[in-house]
């Protein structure tokens, strides 16, 4: 079984459609709603993708923003312009 | 119109952010020639640890300093919107019920002058380390560690006023026993060499195990109704979450540039996975004993970031030669003991803390009796029922007799053999003629490793024996003279506000005067 | 519908922390910034010797000849804590970005002529690294440093330096279309070209100087107070007269921010000035040694940015305003 990374994000209205996001483009995802955050395991890789937020938001999306409700995450980051990407391997 | 400005600016390339970072950063350093390098940067060499190429550190959020204020002013706006927010609303009474709000004091006076320590830490690895993105590095956690410090100071201010225990936090922090235990462990980090502090820090604390810390906490004072903690506490987490990568980042980058840093970043992560764990003993206990409502137990807090996330961790890690850290078989043994040894701890010697203990009531045993089937109802149910039904013959139990400190992690000597919980585990060993004494193997390797370092600890129980823990001009000598009451003034503290016993505390009293409402209200509706 | 008031109301039991009262002289309200400063840094009961400096504690007061009876004296007029820091900085960049970006749309920088553009690589990007250096410096403050006070402050201008030196970068970008080749050169230019080394020596001896608050009087108030206004008032000047006020915009945030920063170094060393006469004089032969080191450092830099009388004439001018400056903090005007 391969190991999870993880990325945890403050519950509020910025988050939504970042979680919403996520959940689109990682089928495995399994998303743990707790008090006041929500954690989102998911086996060996999980990608954010800043087309898939824009899509949701209606405006330019800079992937930087997502440090500001960011609570935490596990695993190795590759990042650019268009992904965050955590990643076992 | 301007057609040659067109034309540049139609040829001017669009940057990425990676390449934008590279170029605003990378370069700024230089070798220096006027004066030798290793004049210029002096402490970043004696550790061992070789370096050939710091352009190959990574940088996984690349912030430049334009962005870092912007993002950051953004977080402080929406923070201190709520602080104001809440102070205006006297949300301190809002909380779960009054034993809640000694979390906060255990917060201040512990986590938050630690988070200060941690700020001064990366401050000298931020001058002291010569490769310019991992000094930028430590430079942004060490101003992001002093906001942490900060925002938890404001936000605490507000309880401050209505509660008892917490007035004093830095005074505090420098004098309590306990909070020995969270000022030695920095102390420790910050006066090793840079790479190690950031090892022990970043990567150890902040990538391994502060998830404990601050998910089930923060999560537990959205439970318990804090929302200005909350808000602090993720919004603090934010930073954290570009520190954790920080760790990662820094771990990896010593493995990869040389093979004889492997065996110096085990040997450091062994130790600083031994003392940030032992740390976290004070986090066990708020989490199971502490939080009226609770959000999850230590031991499903171990299980799900430690031994799960942990783990996946070091199997990554795996490819460079790292091993699980040592005794962390240990740590998965005693996690249905760790906070119900504490709690025991603290209850013996509250009188001689910032925050008030109690026995949990009957409600709040059956969750414990639940989450640690094996361990609860046999070995520490019976004993907190004794210490009710003594507290209610108005007996309450203090410990007067000073207790022994690990030599090492400073917390008093009350943890159990790894393989039996009804046995305390002692270790020893001599060293130029004196014995020192350690809760665990973990411990004891620590000070054997670097004696002359640990033998200079500043052991609060030996210091009062010493008579260094009084205000300058007592006489021990007078008639009349009580070591512990001057101990508390020396202290700080307000005897019978900030200590003892919550159910015979003044916050107990005013909680329910103000409030109307029960003050060990917990889950009850 | 009755609308029930709540008639009693709770008191507090106190108004602010016990340190903080007793700085205040009683139990009232304090700011934010009193809260988030007064005593933070550990003062006593440390364990362990630095393996660094093994004869001395963690934090200690020896690491600087200055000698203050209450550290916490040196306060912040512009009173920023974490929150307010940020707050002002995030308003300042954002002006700083769309400033950024009305020259870059509009080619302002990149079609000046080609003579122009060197001139301004030549003169301000290797700024850049200096500004590193003011940031190596103000780190070496903050860790080495004592009290709260001060070191958050220094904390502070550390970031500020950082980017200050981004910002340098930025305008090279600006002039070299992105390429970075700018940025080359400009590092050749502070590694290797004569009228630069001055500066470059002298920042490299300020990484060698060991009592933390030598090293802030001889950064951040006499370089600073010398090279700031000679670059970010004067050239700026004479270049805006003949190319228009592209670079006014573009160094706008330097001019604000050092406007801003010297009131504070003001307020740290005049106090310090008052606090005993033998700080007085440490400071005065401070201020002596560097000022002397820092003319003989920006000489050859300012001959080759205005030509070689105007250079004289700027830096002696820059050199008359910053003796006014020392006067007005009780310290005499030190060596020409």
């Amino acid at each position: 079984m391969a190991d999870s990374v993880f990325i945890a994000f403050q519950t509020n209205d910025e988050t939504r459609p970042i979680i919403e996001s996520i959940i689109a483009d990682n089928p495995k995802a399994v998303v743990n709603r707790m008090p006041a955050m929500v954690k989102i395991d998911c086996p060996n890789r999980l990608v954010v993708r800043r087309q898939s937020i824009e899509a949701r938001i209606g405006r330019e999306y800079d992937l930087g923003e997502l440090t500001i409700n960011l609570v935490s995450l596990s695993g190795n980051i590759d990042e650019d312009d268009d992904a965050f990407i955590l990643h076992w391997d | 119109m301007n057609t040659v400005a067109t034309a540049v600016s139609a040829r001017a390339k669009k940057l990425s952010q990676r390449r934008k970072y590279e170029l605003l950063t990378r370069g700024l350093g230089w070798d220096t020639t006027y004066q030798p390098m290793d004049k210029a940067f002096p402490f970043d060499t004696f550790e061992g640890i070789k370096i050939h190429d710091w352009d190959k550190w990574e940088d996984p959020f690349r912030l430049t300093m334009d962005a870092y204020w912007k993002y950051q002013g953004e977080k402080e706006r929406k923070l201190y919107a709520i602080i104001d927010a809440f102070q205006q609303n006297n949300g301190q009474f809002n909380v779960s019920d009054a034993r809640y709000i000694n979390t906060l004091k255990l917060f201040l006076t512990g986590i938050s002058m630690a988070e200060y320590a941690s700020h001064h830490g990366f401050a000298l690895a931020g001058r002291n380390l010569r490769g310019v993105s991992a000094r930028i590095a430590c430079q942004m956690q060490a101003i992001d560690e002093l906001r942490h410090a900060q925002t938890q100071v404001h936000t605490i201010s507000q309880y401050n006023k209505f509660f008892n225990g917490m007035h004093n936090p830095a005074y505090m922090h420098d004098r309590v026993w306990y909070l020995s235990v969270p000022k030695s462990y920095f102390e420790d980090a910050m006066t090793a060499g840079p790479f190690e502090y950031i090892t022990a820090i970043s990567f150890s604390f902040e990538y391994v195990l502060t998830n404990l810390l601050f998910m089930p906490f923060m999560s537990g004072a959205a439970f318990n109704g804090d929302m200005a903690t909350v808000t602090f506490g993720f919004s603090a987490q934010s930073d954290e979450s570009r520190h954790m990568t920080l760790g990662l980042e820094v771990v990896k980058f010593l493995l990869e540039q040389d093979p004889g840093n492997v065996p110096i970043v085990q040997k450091w992560l062994d130790k600083w996975f031994w003392r940030g764990y032992r740390l976290l003993t004070l986090v066990a206990m708020m989490m199971d004993y502490m939080l009226p409502r609770r959000v999850m137990s230590w031991a499903e807090g171990w299980e799900e970031y430690f031994e799960k996330n942990g783990g996946a961790l070091f199997n990554d890690l795996a490819r460079y030669g790292i091993r699980m850290p040592k005794y962390h078989d240990v740590a998965r043994k005693e996690k249905t003991r760790l906070s119900h040894e504490a709690w025991g701890i603290f209850y013996n010697y509250t009188h001689a803390a910032n925050f008030h203990t109690w026995v949990p009531e009957p409600k709040e045993m059956d969750w414990l009796s639940q989450k640690y089937p094996d361990t609860f109802d046999k070995l520490y149910r019976p004993r907190l029922e004794y210490w009710r039904e003594q507290q209610k013959a108005g007996k309450r139990f203090y410990n007067k007799t000073l207790p022994l400190l690990c030599q090492v992690c400073q917390i008093p000597m009350g943890f159990t053999e790894p393989d039996d919980p009804t046995k305390i585990c002692y270790r020893e060993t001599e060293y130029k003629g004196d014995k020192y004494h350690f809760c665990s193997d973990g411990c004891k390797d620590i000070f054997n490793d670097e004696p002359e370092k640990y033998v200079r600890s500043w052991l609060p129980v030996h210091q009062i024996y010493q008579g260094n823990c009084f205000r300058p001009g007592t006489d021990p000598t007078a008639p009349g003279f009580e070591p512990l009451k001057e101990v508390l003034q020396y202290y700080g503290f307000h005897d019978g506000m900030d200590n003892g016993e919550f159910l015979d505390s003044p916050d107990r009293y005013n909680w329910e005067k103000w409030t109307s409402k029960s003050a060990v209200a917990g889950d009850r509706p | 519908m009755a609308v029930e008031i709540k008639t009693t109301s709770v008191e507090p039991l106190r108004e602010t922390f016990s340190n903080v009262a007793e700085r205040l002289g009683g139990d009232k309200p304090a700011s934010r910034y009193q809260e988030a400063t007064y005593d933070l840094q550990p003062t006593t009961n440390f364990h362990y010797h630095p393996l660094w400096d093994a004869d001395r504690e963690l934090y200690d007061q020896r690491r600087t000849k200055i000698v203050m009876a209450d550290w916490y004296t040196l306060l912040d007029p512009r009173q920023y804590y974490y929150g307010a820091y940020t707050i002002t900085r995030s308003r300042q960049q954002e002006t700083m970005e769309k400033n950024l970006k009305f020259v870059e749309e509009r080619g302002l920088l990149s079609s000046l002529p080609d003579a122009e553009r060197e001139r301004l690589v030549y003169a301000l990007v290797p700024l850049r690294h200096e500004e590193w250096g003011a940031n190596t410096n103000n780190c070496y403050i903050t860790a080495f440093g004592w009290g709260t006070a001060l070191t958050q402050a220094t904390m502070f201008a550390t970031m500020d330096r950082l980017g200050l030196a981004q910002y340098l970068g930025r305008f090279g970008l600006l002039l070299d279309g992105n390429t970075g080749e700018s940025l080359d050169r400009a590092k050749q230019l502070w590694l290797e070209d004569p009228a630069w080394q001055g500066l470059r020596q002298l920042v490299e001896k300020l990484f060698v100087t060991k009592d933390w608050f030598e090293l802030f009087v001889a950064q951040n108030l006499v370089l600073d107070g010398l090279l700031h206004p000679l670059v970010f008032e004067r050239f700026e000047f004479q270049f805006s007269r003949r190319n228009g006020p592209t670079l006014s915009l573009l160094v706008d945030f330097m001019t604000q921010w050092f406007a801003e920063t010297s009131r504070w170094v003001d307020a740290v060393i005049k106090r310090v000035v008052e606090e005993s006469p033998t700080n007085a004089e440490q400071l005065a032969a401070w201020i002596a040694d560097w000022r002397q080191q820092v003319n003989v450092a920006l000489t050859s830099y300012a001959e080759a940015i205005f030509g070689a009388e105007e250079g004289a004439v700027q830096l002696a001018e820059v050199g008359e305003a910053f003796a006014k400056r020392l006067a007005k903090l009780g310290l005499k005007a030190g060596a020409q």
